[in-house]
């Protein structure tokens, strides 16, 4: 149950830091940031001793248990970890950190509510990134939301209930959705084999209508576009990770929007495969049109925060197209977008926390010249920034190379005005940098520059950057074995993919 | 028929009931010491609940035509009867913040608690507007129990003149049944109907009748216009009976007769309850949507519930009892815990605390009351680590196995507009506090209330963590009919 610790560890110290507040803030910052690096320990550990701890495990999976929890329908406790989820759980608990760091000054006031608020938020992600029980799944989906929608709601800026109440009510209302759909999948199989279960591994073989497959899959897939989020279901986004603390904003970009293409690559294609791959012409043009429309809304915006979140409706566009692309390549490329976006994404969320921070504004007309004064901030914005534009040696380079790479060979078109995407992002990262840091100064700003602990976090972020960048061997290797039991097509035995 | 000790046994939580009302008066009369009587009423209520064991000896039997004991009969009278001593617990706590004396509340509450148990066991229309009625007529004084007060006065008389009504309407409903078929038992209509013509006038009219009765009740759209403003000038305590045991008895009782008089196979009667469900849950929705009032929104949404609660019921077979009482379970607790909170709040606070407004930043006051308020509005609104959430997904679970897609997507979308109204309150507590007068001290000697809704929070936790161990129970009693 090494996997069930993996949750229940920031769910207590969450209340741990909770009781802590009286105490002082300082205990809190520290038990949250021990509870998640004893998180990471554990992650560690599942991984160097994968198969020692769990030597019956099926092939493809690194540790799995279950145990029942509601019997009369069969419902589970049912948690395992493969390649996948092992990515996204190292994701987590990284920027779960970093988050944590990024607080450390700008979060003031009931610091321990706070704390525990995002220790039980990233518990919930934990979950959802293991569950392999539907209904456990949307048990921890739901959990998830609350304690985000708290942070967004207590410790957000100017817009924050309006925010917190949109991004509550989009994600709620698209995830009821979901739970019709799993309970329909879970009853149609149940009327086939008499016996109530909502475990994955037997609903995956469920034999399905195909009009009623598209239905239970657009009831997934519409849960799904939304976290993601995909571009008619977006209008959330912009509102919450610009009203968000930093932290929220981190947790929210860098994982949250990464359950969503997490459960199209584990539950929406694998459990209506023919479904899925109907409309994936319309997930693909929907994604085009989110890489293309979040670039050019993005270049518009004049707050920073703002233009960073648009930039994160693109980049989820390429994870979107790679995934419906279904081939090796571009689902390598899908799964390394969400680990580089999460990465270079919530670097610039926590630039523009430490610039909020300091200047009390996010808005880019009334910045400019900062490099004079803050040259060590300037150097690690631009390096998010030009990360996020995709250059080559970086990791979201390697993820937007393979994407497009993996779905020429199946829609070149989609490929061809996604590659456009590319060059908008060159132009609005570049923007960002020059509005708010270049320049001449627009007045005399009087700020300090980052501390250590400030460039600790960015050290971090930037070395993992370089380092998937330069070798992301580790990260497929990681995911093929997935990808493999999933029965992902290699794209290059494909006829007109030959590069 | 004779009566045997197993009979008795079988009675017992309605004698003891009746007994505790007798009691409770003598000493309201002769005891001039409130905790005395308060606590006297308490081991009432609570030996009742021990005597639910005692009778699931028995189970199922036949009490006369007019009673029929079963698991689900024990089953409600637990749910109700322990409803009932949480409402006891929230009202000696509001009643000290008032001066007002208690003995006649705690009377009045065991007379209530017996006609919901009548309730929960009835088998014949005699015994169901009797039952009906002693819930009725307890209300109309406990709804105006602070006679000073201006707004319980109105909320009393309101409900008296509507409740009037209702009855007449029930009543009338009950002769036309029994002009056409000669009888007033469930399970004799259930053998009467089929062979009648289904289309009946008499019938159709009675049961129409009767149905409209108890949708005022249930505070049903369109019979709903009563609600929020009674629920708005009640004391809070008794504004938390209304909604749960007074709404739940009469729900039970509808259950019961659709399983005893088998009158799922009565489409029209179904049709028609699919409306009502349907209409309750969109338009309470929506209209809690525009309130500022907690009360009110509390209204609104237990008329939604009672939509969802009807939902589950309509769906019909073997999961719908287990879902609608599942349901019941849920929504009890947790309506048990919200307005619990607003009664504690209220006590001794002229006008009661009730608008939006005296709730911002509750959290930054009273953390604890405001941690339970969050946690029942999180179950209200079936958000997950809550009963609600388990409730949700059992009224989504049993209508897609009855295939009512119509109800299953108002479900969806009534839910998704109640999530804005929920969050609305909920976002209140946390907001930075404002000038507005906060409640002071007088509140805060009342430990029963306390109690309470600590009770109902671990309830609504655990039972939401670990749901088997009371679907077992539900399904254990709810399949001992016989």
């Amino acid at each position: 149950m090494i996997l069930a610790w993996l949750i229940v560890v920031p769910l207590v110290a969450g209340a741990l830091a909770w009781l802590g507040e009286r105490q002082s803030a300082r205990l809190c910052r520290w038990i949250a940031l021990l509870a998640l690096g004893a998180d990471l320990a554990l992650l560690a550990a599942i991984w160097l001793n994968a198969p020692a701890i769990d030597p019956t495990v099926r092939s493809g999976w690194l540790v799995e248990a279950a145990r029942p929890w509601i019997p009369r329908f069969g419902i589970d406790f049912h948690v395992a970890m493969d390649g996948l989820g092992l990515l996204m759980v190292a994701l987590t608990l990284f920027l779960g950190i970093v988050a944590v760091a990024c607080s450390w000054t700008e979060i003031r006031e009931r610091v321990g509510f706070f704390h525990a608020n995002l220790l039980w938020s990233i518990a919930g992600i934990v979950g959802v990134f293991v569950a392999l029980d539907l209904f456990l799944f949307f048990f921890l989906w739901e959990v998830m939301l609350v304690p985000m929608y708290f942070l967004i709601a207590i410790w957000g800026h100017e817009n924050r209930i309006y925010s917190a109440i949109k991004f509550f009510i989009f994600t709620q209302a698209s995830s009821l959705l979901m739970l019709a759909s799993i309970v329909g999948l879970a009853w149609i199989n149940a009327s086939a084999t008499g016996e109530w279960t909502f475990n994955y591994f037997a609903l995956l073989g469920t034999d399905l209508e195909p009009n009623i497959a598209m239905w239970l899959m657009l009831g997934f897939f519409i849960a799904f576009a939304v976290k993601l989020p995909a571009v008619p279901f977006h209008t959330w986004l912009p509102d919450a990770h610009t009203d968000a603390p930093t932290a929220g904003s981190i947790i929210l970009a860098g994982v949250l929007l990464k359950t969503g293409a997490y459960g199209l690559i584990r539950f929406v294609v694998p459990l209506f495969p023919d479904a899925a791959m109907r409309i994936a012409p319309v997930a693909m043009a929907l994604a085009v049109a989110g890489i293309l429309y979040g670039a050019v809304l993005a270049f518009a915006q004049v707050d920073f925060k703002r233009l960073v979140a648009y930039t994160s409706v693109s980049h989820l566009g390429f994870v979107l197209l790679g995934i419906f692309a279904w081939n090796e390549l571009a689902l390598q490329g899908a799964i390394m977008g969400m680990i580089a976006h999460g990465l270079s994404t919530g670097g610039l969320f926590a630039v523009a926390g430490a610039l909020q921070e300091r200047l009390h504004t996010r808005d880019m007309r009334r910045m400019g010249g900062l490099w004079l004064r803050l040259p060590r901030m300037g150097a690690v914005a631009l390096f998010f920034a030009i990360a996020s534009l995709g250059l080559p040696g970086l990791a979201n380079f390697v993820a937007e190379f393979l994407v497009l790479l993996g779905s020429f060979a199946v829609a070149p078109a989609a490929a061809v005005l996604a590659a456009v995407g590319l060059i908008f992002a060159a132009v609005y990262s570049l923007v960002l940098i020059q509005r708010s840091f270049h320049g001449p100064a627009k007045k005399e700003i009087r700020a300090t520059d980052f501390d250590r602990r400030e460039m600790a976090w960015s050290a971090a972020m930037i070395v993992a950057l370089v380092w998937l960048g330069l070798r992301p061997q580790p990260v497929f290797d990681a995911a093929r074995p997935t990808l493999e039991e999933l029965g992902v097509p290699a794209v290059l035995s494909d006829e007109g993919a030959e590069p | 028929m004779t009566f045997t000790s197993a009979h008795l046994v079988a009675l017992l939580p309605i004698v003891v009931l009746g007994g505790a009302a007798i009691v409770v008066l003598l000493l309201a009369a002769f005891s001039p010491s409130r905790r005395v009587t308060t606590g006297a009423t308490a081991i009432a209520l609570a030996a009742t609940l021990a005597t639910l064991p005692i009778a699931a000896r028995v189970i199922p039997l036949d009490v006369s035509p007019l009673i029929r004991i079963d698991g689900a009969a024990l089953l409600y009278t637990g749910l109700l009867v322990a409803c009932t001593l949480g409402v006891l617990g929230l009202s000696t706590a509001y009643l000290k913040g008032l001066g007002e004396s208690v003995g006649e509340l705690c009377i009045l509450l065991v007379t209530a608690a017996l006609g919901a148990a009548v309730l929960s066991a009835s088998s014949h229309f005699a015994s169901l507007f009797l039952g009906i009625e002693l819930v009725s007529v307890s209300l109309f004084a406990l709804l105006a129990y602070a006679r000073d007060e201006k707004p319980n006065l109105e909320a009393s008389l309101k409900y008296v003149i509507l409740s009037g009504v209702s009855s007449a309407f029930l009543l009338f409903g009950i002769a036309l049944v029994y002009t056409e078929l000669g009888t007033l038992e469930f399970a004799r209509i259930a053998e009467l109907v089929p062979l009648e013509s289904a289309s009946s006038v008499y019938i159709a009219g009675g049961l129409g009748f009767v149905i409209a009765g108890i949708a005022f009740k249930m505070s049903l759209v369109p019979f709903h216009l009563w609600t929020p403003d009674v629920y708005q000038g009640a004391p809070a305590p008794i504004t938390a009976f209304l909604a749960t045991v007074s709404k739940g008895a009469v729900f039970v009782v509808l259950l019961r007769y659709f399983m005893l008089a088998d009158a799922y196979a009565y489409r029209p009667l179904i049709v028609a309850l699919s409306l009502l469900a349907g209409a309750s849950m969109l338009l309470g929705n929506v209209l809690a949507l525009l309130q500022n009032n907690v009360k009110r929104i509390l209204a609104y949404s237990s008329i939604a519930h009672i939509g969802y609660l009807l939902v589950a019921f309509i769906a019909g077979g073997a999961v719908a009892i287990e879902s609608a009482s599942y349901y019941l379970a849920a929504y009890l607790a947790s309506s048990i815990g919200a307005f619990g909170v607003v009664a504690i709040l209220s006590s001794g606070v002229e006008g009661e605390t009730q608008t939006l407004r005296e709730y911002r930043g509750l959290y930054w006051r009273r953390p604890w009351l405001a941690a339970v308020f969050s946690l029942m509005l999180l179950s209200l609104a079936g958000i997950p680590l809550t009963m609600g959430f388990v409730a949700k997904f059992y009224v989504v679970a049993a209508s897609i196995d009855a295939s009512l897609w119509v109800l299953l997507a108002l479900v969806i979308v009534g839910s998704g507009i109640g999530l804005f109204y929920y969050l609305r309150v909920l976002v209140t507590l946390y907001l930075e506090p404002d000038d507005v007068t906060p409640d002071g001290a007088r509140a805060a000697a009342a430990p029963s209330g306390h109690v309470v809704l600590a009770v109902a929070s671990v309830a609504v936790i655990w039972l939401g963590i670990f749901p088997a161990q009371l679907i077992d129970v539900v399904r254990a009693l709810a399949f001992t009919n016989g």
